[in-house]
């Protein structure tokens, strides 16, 4: 064995050609070891999944009812209440930062595919990667920095700006890859007919990979609606109904976490429910975008 | 490098509009980039003045009522909670990215992916309520305990189980960094070519084996660059950790202690910040973990890339 390992020792890591070999019980049950610390780790990983998921949902769904979506949230000391405020205000905001970051991430994404080839290309592909490292936090601060401080007030529309901000790295990397998945020869049959080069980019290229365009869309606004750090110094918090874009709003991810912390017992109950309403919204977000690329996967792409 | 989509490229009014808004989209991605530098350093101008940027870093007292700011006890309270969660999520993710890519049957891979996928799409907000509710009692009446009675000796694991603290904040950052490391290696192991891993095993390796000698060197760097990118992710997170580390500006040796962490002091303080000097500091304390993060993201990234890069030119 050892001389026919030799040959291949510039091959294969000098390990292989170096090794005396041990017997092949030892070494049979080192491999079965080694198998069997992998599933564990897998069963040591989903064991949280599991428990959080039968948590939020078996303690949760007590809380459901019309009264909890419609109405606002009771005064402490107070039993009832719901989140209604907080769950519009989750959309409202997130409706809000759609405008922000639905357009300049996808914008951002055709660039990449289309031109992302030059120099300016490789700096916006490697500064999206670097800046969907960022903590969301921060981009908090710097929503503060651009609107809450110039207007001397928390308001929706700072929140927003923050989670658009959040959105556009993510959702350009994505939107890039969704782009280049159409194939070429398409493009290149459209050019061939005489259309001009904006018109197949626009109607054959994107309209080909449109699927995959909110597919990826979806994903970012779960992703953003799943955000709390960002809205605590910007959207900040509303104990009632909020519909201008310029005044302080709440939101399940700020509710969740002021109820979660609270020392009542009722509370704790809410934020179970709040929780389990956000895990609903995002998921269903989610599971949205996965049917839809189930559907593009059947696709010639 | 793709040539220019039209030959005739130039005479087009509609092209030369396409390619521009295209570029200003792009663009925009470097101008978010540049604001988040500028607010950054234009808001913590006033405390660095004020503290002095040295002072600020080495400084452990925190108090905003007499304007003395100090990012020692953050900046320890962020690295040892990433450590922790390093060290327990790394064993745990690179187990699981091998045994699915290198062990598991098909049907079980798709099963176990979906739930790692799971993982990643669950709120940080939620983590920190399950860590409440779950974590800290457990840590608190079992686990601390347990830990106090064996190690007590050592200092890491002395002091009374109190459950909020950096052991807590930890263990809650290993359950979320777990699916980046794993995914990210997935994807490194996914991009190996096979004959390698056919070769070990034709010269008689067995599977872990293959695995020891063919596998784990190949994509080391890029597991390195995934460890990275999960640490970044670790040393940014908030919610989970402002929730569970117990929010108090001092540095103890025990990881039973109540710490805090950058990420989580700047939740926490500063939509109640007045002035210029405490908003400032808080900005600075962002302005830190922004560069940390800066940093150990872009590096991971070019090791993923070169690890999957060369990977891929070798196939």
């Amino acid at each position: 064995m050892k001389e026919q390992a030799d040959p291949m020792a510039a091959e294969m890591p000098r390990a292989v050609a170096r090794r005396t070999p041990s017997p092949y019980r030892w070494r049979r049950a080192t491999n079965a070891i080694m198998t069997g610390l992998c599933a564990l780790m897998v069963a040591i990983a989903v064991v949280p999944l599991i428990s959080i998921l039968y948590l939020v949902i078996s303690r949760g769904i007590g809380s459901l009812s019309l009264t909890f979506f419609t109405h606002l949230p009771a005064p402490v000391g107070e039993t009832g209440g719901g989140i209604g405020n907080a769950l519009v205000g989750t959309l409202y905001i997130v409706g809000l930062a759609c405008f922000i970051g639905l357009p300049f991430g996808i914008g951002a994404g055709v660039f990449l595919a289309e031109r992302g080839d030059g120099k300016l290309g490789h700096a916006v592909r490697f500064t999206a990667e670097v800046l969907s490292g960022v903590p969301s936090v921060i981009i908090g601060v710097v929503a503060y920095g651009l609107v809450v401080m110039p207007m001397h007030r928390f308001s929706a529309i700072a929140g927003a700006v923050a989670l658009g901000i959040l959105m556009v790295p993510t959702l350009a990397r994505s939107t890039e890859e969704m782009v280049r998945l159409v194939p070429r020869s398409l493009r290149e049959a459209s050019l061939a007919l005489g259309v001009p080069a904006w018109k197949t980019s626009l109607f054959v290229v994107l309209r080909t990979s449109l699927g995959g365009l909110v597919n990826a869309a979806l994903l970012s606004v779960a992703r953003a609606a799943g955000e709390t750090a960002p809205l605590l110094f910007t959207a900040l918090n509303n104990q009632y109904w909020n519909f201008r874009p310029d005044q302080p709003t709440a939101s399940l991810t700020v509710q969740i976490y002021n109820y979660a912390i609270s020392p009542y017992e009722d509370w704790h109950q809410k934020a179970w429910g709040a929780a389990l309403c956000l895990l609903l919204l995002v998921g269903l977000l989610s599971l949205t975008a996965r049917a839809l690329a189930g559907r593009r996967q059947t696709g010639p792409a | 490098m793709r040539r220019r989509n039209d030959p005739s490229a130039g005479g087009h009014a509609g092209d030369q509009v396409f390619a521009g808004s295209l570029t200003l989209f792009g663009g925009g991605v470097l101008v978010v980039f540049g604001l988040i530098v500028l607010v950054c350093v234009q808001l913590s101008r006033p405390a660095f003045a004020k503290i002095g940027f040295f002072h600020f870093l080495a400084g452990s007292d925190w108090n905003p009522v007499e304007d003395s700011f100090g990012a020692l006890p953050f900046i320890y309270g962020t690295l040892v909670t990433a450590a922790i969660a390093i060290v327990v999520a790394v064993p745990v993710s690179i187990g699981l990215a091998l045994f699915l890519t290198e062990m598991a049957p098909a049907r079980v891979r798709r099963v176990v992916g979906f739930f790692v996928e799971l993982l990643a799409g669950i709120p940080s907000v939620v983590y920190g309520l399950w860590g409440l509710m779950v974590l800290v009692p457990l840590l608190r009446s079992s686990v601390q305990p347990a830990l106090g009675k064996a190690f007590g000796f050592v200092p890491l694991f002395s002091g009374p189980p109190l459950g909020l603290g950096y052991l807590a904040a930890g263990l809650i950052l290993a359950i979320m960094i777990l699916p980046t490391i794993a995914s990210v290696s997935v994807e490194v192991l996914r991009t190996m070519p096979s004959s390698l891993r056919e070769g070990a095993l034709a010269l008689g390796a067995t599977r872990w084996e293959a695995i020891r000698m063919a596998v784990l060197p190949y994509a080391r760097r890029g597991m390195l660059g995934a460890v990275m990118l999960g640490l970044g992710r670790a040393l940014g997170e908030t919610m989970a950790v402002t929730m569970l580390i117990g929010n108090q500006p001092e540095i103890h040796a025990s990881l039973f202690a109540p710490g805090y962490s950058l990420a989580s002091v700047i939740a926490n303080e500063y939509a109640e910040a007045t002035g210029a000097i405490h908003p400032g500091a808080l900005t600075g304390l962002a302005l830190v973990l922004f560069g940390v993060t800066l940093l150990l993201s872009a590096s991971a990234r070019l090791l993923v890339r070169l690890s999957t890069g060369q990977l891929r030119s070798a196939a």
